[in-house]
């Protein structure tokens, strides 16, 4: 089984965020399951939500613990939310920043966890750009499934799809492509 | 056909395709989306035949739908916790005048202390309320255990309460089997009253009943009930055959024949349990649990044969009879009469704490060396608790105890689990 925590901000879509990633895996015929844990309903505060990937029925209903791969919506949270709390010292994180970890005060973290894999990517500007609105969940999407290849760039597209109408679908599916695209490039120069 | 939805869009579209005539709601979280769905439905002209009545209370919300029903409608509600409460009166009066309502509960905690999240306090404050309730495991299963609900419900002429926990399922995306409409239709035929409010023939429903007659009439709606316990297996045997999948029933066992210690839970904690349970066998420990669907009735003779074999019985109950403990082990101590088997208490999950893995690891395994309390609180803090108890015997005015305790925890945003 794989797991995901998204942890954002009220109104910055990290409920939404969680159901598409589960569309988008159900659409590859996997068996997904998403769920969010509200804090204190209104906007700004904190808020995360889970998604759950397996090849077979999922029964758990615990919040998501151990993470094996973590996407952090909102900055301002990596020094006031316990965010890393029980990621695999073999996950993933995506960042939503303009900036690198480093910039963003992880060195050391991740130097001492160096299996996990950590990128950044500009997912609100990239949404501002082409939906119009600074929203980056579903632009994340689009850098998960690249960062982590548990899903296809097509299946996010789809969830997204089915999510959205009209323009609003095809801009958040443009962000996310825009994010699949930058996140396949890093690799790339890592690799 | 198989379908990525949210537990309140599956349940609504589940309800929809029972031919409801009157949907009668008033929001409340976490039940809200279901009858958002429903007036969607209703608006788009998905849903035909149906009047949507938005009401000014949960009270108005189950009168009108009693009113409904008493002229012949096939009358469907929702809420949850203190709405739930708030309708107390008429949910007597739909089970007292044997009014085939269906209703779903969003489980959610009771206050005070306000608290939004999912716990089991609300059903089980109305369990003696004449009302039959059962209790979903999985989102595929509310689906399910809605559509037999107003087949049980109208063959009985009983009101049903379909328990789906909240937040937990109501707000879950996970895989549904959605039915098609011709497999509903010929699994729930037309209403066919067995009361009925019409000019043409007169009648008088909800007479004012004396001695001479109270009894009869409590007797005999004990009586149904009764007969709703083979009832409910033989319409989930049938819903089996047409829908080719087992949902419903009475109670559903999980590796139980050579288990020494059986957990018994309500709901959609049962998934957790089972995960546990497998790892728990992985490591040769002789357990297994039983998933309780209907409560009300409650299948007293189902269950003790599923458990009475066990050495120890653990009861995970998501509510809580303050002053005394259990309500769920209650009922399993009185199905065990005369067996000599200890059934023990863990009160778990109340106003939405986390029920994981880890914590129940540590009780089944502390019941299966027979070191468990017979009334636990699961992952109680009692620092906090202690602290508390100090304060409170140390001043006459100690403040109120919930903001007490919150001003000692902090921040909560902080926290995963």
């Amino acid at each position: 089984m794989f797991q995901v925590r998204i942890h954002g901000r009220g109104g910055q879509g990290v409920v939404t965020a969680a159901e598409m990633l589960s569309v988008a895996g159900f659409l590859e015929g996997k068996h997904t399951q998403a769920f969010p844990s509200f804090g204190s309903e209104r906007m700004g505060a904190p808020v995360m939500a889970f998604c759950r990937i397996d090849s077979r029925e999922i029964r758990l209903r615990e919040p998501v613990m151990a993470p094996d791969a973590l996407i952090i919506q909102d900055t301002t949270l990596l020094h006031q939310v316990s965010v890393f709390e029980g990621l695999s010292d073999s996950g993933y994180v995506l960042i939503n920043s303009s900036r690198s970890p480093a910039v963003l005060g992880l060195d050391e973290f991740f130097a001492r966890h160096p299996q996990i894999q950590v990128l950044t990517v500009p997912a609100s500007h990239l949404a501002l750009e082409s939906v119009g609105r600074p929203l980056p969940n579903a632009a994340l999407l689009g850098g998960f499934a690249a960062l982590t290849g548990m899903i296809a760039f097509e299946s996010v597209a789809a969830a997204i799809d089915e999510k959205f109408q009209g323009r609003v679908a095809a801009g958040n599916i443009a962000a996310a492509r825009a994010a699949y695209e930058s996140v396949v490039d890093v690799k790339r120069g890592a690799a | 056909m198989l379908k990525q939805v949210e537990g309140s869009r599956a349940v609504a579209e589940a309800v929809a395709l029972c031919r409801p005539e009157v949907i009668c709601a008033y929001p409340i979280t976490p039940q809200t989306h279901i009858v958002e769905n429903l007036g969607e439905m209703v608006k788009a002209e998905h849903l035909t035949g149906c009047e949507f009545i938005n009401v000014e209370s949960e009270f108005a919300a189950l009168s009108v739908a009693i009113g409904a029903s008493a002229t012949g409608a096939r009358a469907y509600t929702a809420t949850a916790s203190q709405g739930l409460l708030f309708m107390a009166e008429a949910v007597y009066n739909a089970s007292g005048l044997g009014l085939p309502i269906v209703m779903t509960i969003g489980n959610r905690a009771i206050g005070a202390p306000i608290n939004i999240w999912n716990d089991q306090q609300d059903s089980m404050s109305m369990r003696d309320a004449g009302w039959i309730q059962l209790f979903a495991e999985t989102n595929q299963e509310a689906v399910d255990l809605h559509i037999q609900a107003v087949r049980l419900a109208e063959e009985l002429s009983v009101p049903v309460m379909v328990c789906v926990d909240g937040f937990i399922l109501t707000h879950a995306y996970e895989r549904v089997d959605m039915p098609t409409q011709e497999q509903v239709d010929a699994f729930v035929p037309s209403y066919e009253p067995r009361q009925i409010l019409d000019p043409a023939e007169p009648v008088t429903i909800g007479a004012m009943v004396g001695p001479e007659a109270f009894t009869e009439v409590r007797y005999l709606a004990h009586y149904r009930q009764m007969q709703a316990l083979w009832l409910i297996p033989e319409l989930a045997e049938e819903f089996e055959q047409q829908f080719g999948r087992a949902s419903g029933g009475l109670v559903h066992p999980y590796r139980s024949e050579d288990a020494e210690t059986l957990v018994v839970a309500l709901g959609s904690v049962n998934g957790t349990i089972k995960d546990v349970v497998d790892q728990l066998r992985d490591d040769g420990v002789a357990i297994g649990s039983v998933s309780v669907t209907s409560f009300r009735p409650f299948p007293a003779k189902a269950l003790r044969a599923a458990i009475v074999h066990a050495k120890r019985i653990v009861v995970i109950e998501k509510s809580l009879a303050v002053g005394i403990g259990g309500i769920v082990s209650t009922d399993v101590r009185m199905a065990l009469a005369g067996a000599g088997r200890p059934v023990h208490t863990v009160v778990a999950g109340l106003g939405g704490r986390a029920i994981t893995q880890a914590s129940l690891r540590e009780v089944f395994v502390k019941a299966h060396r027979d070191l468990l309390e017979y009334l636990t609180f699961l992952d109680l803090r009692h620092d906090v608790v202690h602290r508390e108890i100090e304060r409170l015997e140390s001043q006459r005015r100690s403040g109120p105890v919930a903001e007490n305790i919150l001003r000692e925890l902090g921040s909560v945003a902080d926290r995963i689990g």
